[in-house]
């Protein structure tokens, strides 16, 4: 069963994950890409990661998607915009390059996962909870343990917002600015 | 249960498909959106390491009291998807600054196409 589901879902995702770059229209490519975040998703409920598959969907498929399709709109962009000057050697060399890093990837893994038997025959320790995977542990990690990165994390995003106000700021043109003055 | 294999696979599967399309594509938004995809599979990757992190360490905690163990693998497992947690911050925060870039270059050349911004080679 959970097999069935990881194919479907590893299906879904491949095939949206292709869409979204071979698409022509940026929408649609946000809205593949939408689903290819959806899938992860599942896949990640799959693993029992049950808190960042909800924070999976409000993060990215709510918000940073949200902002990708605000741009999009903002900047009204015509389907026939791009491609026409697509170099070709480039595109293939592109896909050669990615040919080539998939197979060292997956040669690798396979190569460090040789004697790794993912199904475990040892039984839970008795007396250890079954969930670890728990919005609770989690939370006392992140709150203990990893404090301070947190912490880091805040101000790495007051600082992101602060400099896309300032940088997609309409830049004042210097008469306006006088009369003002 | 999947395989841990299974996801390591279908996360660099995930990862080239992004790469293919920073590569390929000369829309800059194209491009943030195979930047996303990069950062996705590696989330991936990592969860599916911190699922797998019980089987793992489940065989180096079998002379410590039962407590002890539990906090060991529970905060090892979390570890990752702290990590996670994270990295989908960082994502924010790059899309973010990274739109933008694209919008100020949108006013400063009326085009998203990488190749009309080369203001910046020598």
């Amino acid at each position: 069963m959970s097999f069935a589901i990881f194919f479907i879902l590893a299906i879904l995702a491949v095939g949206a994950a292709v869409m979204v770059i071979t698409t022509k229209s940026p929408v649609s490519s946000a809205l593949y890409l939408v689903l290819v975040m959806c899938s992860l998703a599942g896949l990640f409920v799959l693993l029992g990661a049950l808190f960042l598959a909800a924070l999976q969907i409000i993060v990215y498929a709510g918000a940073i998607m949200v902002l990708f399709l605000f741009v999009i709109m903002l900047l009204n962009l015509r389907r026939d915009e791009f491609g026409h000057d697509s170099h070709l050697i480039q595109k293939y060399l592109g896909f050669v390059l990615v040919v080539v890093i998939l197979v060292q990837g997956i040669v690798i893994v396979g190569w460090a996962m040789k004697d790794y038997s993912a199904t475990s025959s040892l039984a839970p320790i008795e007396g250890t909870p079954v969930d670890y995977n728990s919005a609770h542990w989690v939370a006392r990690t992140l709150f203990t343990k990893y404090a301070y990165p947190f912490e880091v994390t805040s101000v790495l995003l007051l600082a992101a917002m602060i400099g896309a106000v300032v940088i997609a700021r309409k830049k004042r043109l210097p008469d306006i600015e006088n009369e003002e003055g | 249960m999947v395989p841990l294999g299974y996801f390591i696979v279908l996360s660099s599967v995930l990862f080239s498909i992004g790469v293919w399309g920073v590569l390929r594509s000369r829309n800059a938004i194209i491009i943030f959106m195979g930047i996303e995809l990069m950062l996705n599979a590696v989330n991936l990757a990592l969860i599916a390491f911190s699922s797998n992190m019980r089987q793992i360490l489940t065989r180096f905690v079998q002379g410590v009291s039962p407590s002890e163990a539990a906090d060991i693998i529970g905060s090892a497992m979390a570890s990752g998807q702290v990590l996670v947690f994270l990295v989908m911050t960082v994502a924010a925060a790059e899309a973010a600054v990274g739109l933008a870039i694209i919008i100020s270059i949108y006013r400063l050349k009326d085009s998203v196409n990488v190749d009309d911004v080369n203001i910046m080679k020598w």
